[in-house]
């Protein structure tokens, strides 16, 4: 398949501009004859539904959980970047462009991550207006924190609840077109699949999942956003619903499927207690601002810690290991996360863990000093108590114990410059699309990609596509033959879920995925580990549609199908992710294989064979997917190898 | 630590429920609260028992989709935490472990523990917002807001809408989620033009809706999992009782 990334040609600078002086529009009387399907309510689904709403549109919204309030975004803690320079610290359009390119390893569009960049300043307006209460300063000015892999301070935030706020934004314009009778929501509701009417997306079927209930929605045309993928490790930051099943169903109807191996593993996550743990804890990237982290620099006085023989607190300084600090000077504490979490691993591989041996300590010790107890309550208060219902120890006194975890997924639905899948109409926005991150994203990024898309890019590129539909009427999707055959075949898919009637929970085999995952498609990737990895997912695979056991219905709520339909497609999309590493013979950004590093353990990217971006086209059921590619030219920035040392 | 649960069981919203009495052995106490469930329902499926359905989603106590009353009390037995949040080491080995949906007529029962919120998103539709179209808003350090008030804002704004705060009222009033909107939003200049209109607006929504109302008795402001205070709700009155000065 040729992919065309359809860049408006033209300096990076007034790309967009161009394109959306000369784009198509549709008028404000035509605007109400299209309806649109938006599934997902997280900061990319909620800004869009309700942008959309606002222009005019018929949006039909959906989203799985009792109030589209709760999407994952929702968890985001840290903050949001923008390009404003308050700081004057020298922050501009172009560094946060730089910032971004460079962070992601350069395995990202240079006009996609630029738009961004430029529209970033937008983002905070809107949301002040909605009424976000960002933090202030005393002067009544907003202020700014740094994140990791920039020099500059620009990132806004709401004390540690930053994605909480701005979904809450997203949400209140959401509220106020639903009460317009503008967006219709649906909540409580999965899609199941993706209806395509003469190869074009015109619609969804979706479970009530209070009911059991199947249903077709028709839309001129179909908007994803339903985030990434990382409960495909089990255990992950990710809300315990959040899945792939929309992505890998239009997948499967033809959309490629980019980069699924640029996984993010968060440095700073609160470690795993044991058995029967459901998922992990982020602690925020904001918290590297005053946090040191260090390993014991010897390794008896790990082992010592590790038997509770000795308190990490009693451990003076010049026995301590600021290993960040050591190895990258320039950047120290605030390398990016991919950097963070191997530094954190290769430690822990060395013997110098702490706590089960799968820990290191970020430790407030030197700002509790230096700004106070008060100070440091007010900026991180929320998540110093989280850490401490969880671990049951105070972090104020004893430095807190963290391990890298999945978290985020850089790789996604393929799509163009317009936001559009291969899939004529089927749009893809926020994390749930691989656009603009590459393969590693900076934190306080995902916030800014997931309402960019919404507030800013998708409701101008959509009617580009939405003007050469006027032709086409609302379909009763009862007189439609395409939608009752995606009915009945989703109806039929459920059927043989419950129909196996084996022996193990769904969460137990989820497990196993899990561990299979992490164990061989993690951190750490190399050939040898990676073909063993993708015969484990095979088995597991077959575990799961040879002996799971469903009870209940499937026309009735059932919990237990719900998850089953959702491992069912981690099953196949870790499978995906494993092949991509595989393939991708160097390392860059989350993707690192063993194989190709420098002597001082770096990562050693590959540019003259895999500057592409690598999109998977389905070929049928047992069938090998495709590779297709997509070169990454660089036109105005040079590539470079990261150096966060100097 | 071993445990016995007494959880209330009800197949949908027409049913009649009832508590059935269930065993389980060998719980870390580092687990959390849901992960016990986890573990009961790994039980029952093993056993071809239907499992338990409660709401859950984040975890890590800020999407607000976990409700439960615990041994008589919203969110269970600790302080300033959702049900996700809360630990099993805050019971002892061989606990009698009561759980119950939210009780409230706002709130009708769906499954098991799980409930109908779709009110409270009734309510903030009524005008828990600002008016202010995509694309149209200016520079946001035009708008300068004193730390004091952004910080009293971020403090009502922390609500998670879960719902404790109905649950635990004994006149199941939604006051303090109301007013922890109308707080947000009325202590923000960019709020103030709707700031009379919206509070009159939930209000009446939210009779309309069936919450009772508010005596004052401060209930909601201890079982709230965010800490928000009852002072909002004095500032929501305020805001009322202009409204009706004034519309």
């Amino acid at each position: 398949m040729k992919l065309n990334a359809k860049i408006p040609s033209g300096p990076l600078a007034e790309k967009w501009s161009l394109y959306k002086s000369t784009q198509n529009l549709v008028n404000p009387a035509n605007k109400r004859k299209f309806d649109i399907i938006v599934v997902g309510t997280g900061l990319a689904g909620a800004s869009a539904a309700a942008s959309l709403g606002e222009l005019g549109f018929s949006v039909k919204n959906f989203c799985y959980q009792d109030s589209p309030r709760r999407a994952h975004s929702i968890a985001a803690q840290g903050g949001i970047n923008a390009a404003k320079n308050y700081q004057n610290d020298g922050d501009s359009v172009y560094r946060l462009f730089y910032d971004t390119i460079k962070g992601g390893d350069y395995r990202a569009r240079e006009a996609n991550v630029y738009r961004l960049a430029e529209v970033s300043n937008q983002i905070i307006d809107q949301c002040v207006g909605q009424g976000v209460p960002f933090a202030r300063d005393y002067g009544g000015y907003l202020d700014n924190r740094s994140f990791g892999g920039a020099l500059v301070s620009r990132t806004f935030y709401a004390r540690g609840q930053t994605g909480q706020q701005l979904l809450l934004g997203a949400y209140g314009a959401l509220n106020r077109q639903i009460a317009a009778g503008n967006v219709t929501m649906y909540t409580r509701t999965e899609m199941m699949d993706v209806v395509l009417v003469d190869g074009v997306a015109r619609g969804i079927v979706t479970r009530n999942l209070e009911t059991g209930a199947l249903e077709s929605h028709f839309g001129h045309s179909v908007v994803l956003a339903t985030g990434g993928y990382g409960n495909v490790f089990f255990l992950s930051t990710n809300a315990m619903g959040s899945n792939t099943s929309a992505i890998w169903k239009a997948y499967k109807k033809g959309a490629l499927f980019a980069n699924p191996a640029f996984v993010q593993i968060h440095p700073t996550c609160i470690p795993v207690h044991g058995e029967s743990q459901s998922k992990l804890t982020l602690m925020s990237e904001s918290l590297r601002n005053d946090g040191r982290i260090w390993a014991p620099k010897e390794k008896e006085d790990a082992e010592k810690i590790r038997a509770g023989k000795l308190k990490p607190t009693d451990l003076p300084d010049e026995k301590r290991d600021y290993y960040l600090e050591r190895r990258y000077p320039a950047f120290g504490n605030l390398v990016p996360r991919d950097v963070a979490s191997r530094a954190a691993k290769e430690r822990c591989d060395a013997g110098y863990g702490v706590g089960s041996g799968q820990a290191v300590y970020l430790d407030f010790k030197d700002s509790i000093k230096r700004l106070g107890k008060n100070l440091i309550e007010e900026r991180y208060g929320n998540l110093f108590q989280m850490y401490e219902k969880i671990v049951d120890e105070n972090p104020y006194v004893t430095p807190m114990m963290i391990y890298p975890a999945a978290h985020y997924t850089m790789g996604g639905l393929w799509v163009d410059y317009e936001l559009m899948t291969t899939i004529p109409g089927l749009f893809t926005i926020g994390e749930a699309n691989f656009s603009d991150h590459g393969a590693n994203r900076l934190g306080a990024s995902a916030l800014m990609q997931g309402l960019a898309d919404g507030y800013f890019v998708l409701p101008f590129t959509i009617q580009n596509y939405l003007a050469g539909q006027l032709s086409v009427p609302r379909m009763d999707p009862a007189k439609q033959p395409e939608f009752n055959e995606t009915l009945e075949a989703s109806r039929e898919w459920n059927a043989n879920l419950m129909g196996i009637k084996g022996s193990r929970t769904v969460d137990s085999i989820h497990k196993e995925l899990g561990q299979a995952m992490w164990d061989h498609v993690g951190m750490g990737r190399n050939k040898a580990g990676l073909e063993e990895g993708i015969s484990k997912i095979r088995q597991v695979k077959d575990l799961f549609w040879n002996d799971v056991r469903i009870p209940g219905k499937a026309d009735a709520m059932n919990v237990e199908l719900e998850k089953a339909n959702r491992v069912a497609d981690f099953l196949e999309l870790g499978e995906l992710l494993a092949k991509d590493a595989l393939h991708r013979e160097e390392s860059c950004g989350g993707h690192f294989r063993e194989e190709h590093q420098m002597s001082d353990g770096e990562a050693r990217r590959d540019d003259e064979n895999f500057k592409y971006v690598g999109a998977w086209e389905y070929k049928g059921p047992g069938k090998e997917p495709e590779l297709n590619k997509e070169p990454l030219d660089y036109e105005f920035i040079q590539v470079k190898t990261r150096n966060y040392k100097e | 630590m071993d445990l016995k649960l007494k959880v209330w069981r009800q197949e949908n919203r027409k049913a009649k429920g009832r508590f059935e009495t269930y065993s389980l052995k060998n719980i870390s106490p580092d687990s959390s609260f849901l992960e016990m469930l986890d573990v009961l329902n790994e039980q029952m499926v093993n056993g071809n028992n239907e499992p338990v359905a409660f709401d859950h989603d984040c975890r890590e106590g800020i999407c607000g989709m976990c409700s439960l009353f615990i041994n008589g009390r919203a969110h269970g037995p600790d302080e300033d935490i959702t049900t996700c949040q809360l630990h099993m080491r805050k019971f002892k080995d061989g606990d009698t472990i009561v759980i119950e949906p939210w009780r409230a007529e706002g709130f009708p029962v769906i499954k098991d523990l799980m409930v109908d919120r779709s009110a409270f998103d009734q309510i903030l539709q009524a005008g828990g917002f600002i008016s202010v179209n995509t694309g149209s808003a200016r520079d946001g350090n035009n708008i300068l807001i004193p730390k004091y008030k952004a910080d009293e804002s971020m403090d009502a704004a922390a609500c998670i809408g879960c719902g404790a705060c109905v649950a635990t009222c004994k006149n199941s009033s939604a006051m303090l989620f109301l007013a922890s909107k109308v707080s947000h939003l009325a202590l923000l200049p960019q709020g103030r033009p709707e700031a009379v209109r919206r509070a009159k607006a939930m209000v009446a929504k939210m009779d309309e809706l069936g919450f009772g109302s508010c005596t004052n008795t401060g209930a909601c402001e201890v079982e709230c999992p965010k800490g928000i205070s009852l002072a909002h709700i004095a500032r929501l009155n305020r805001e009322f009782l202009i409204a009706n000065l004034k519309l």
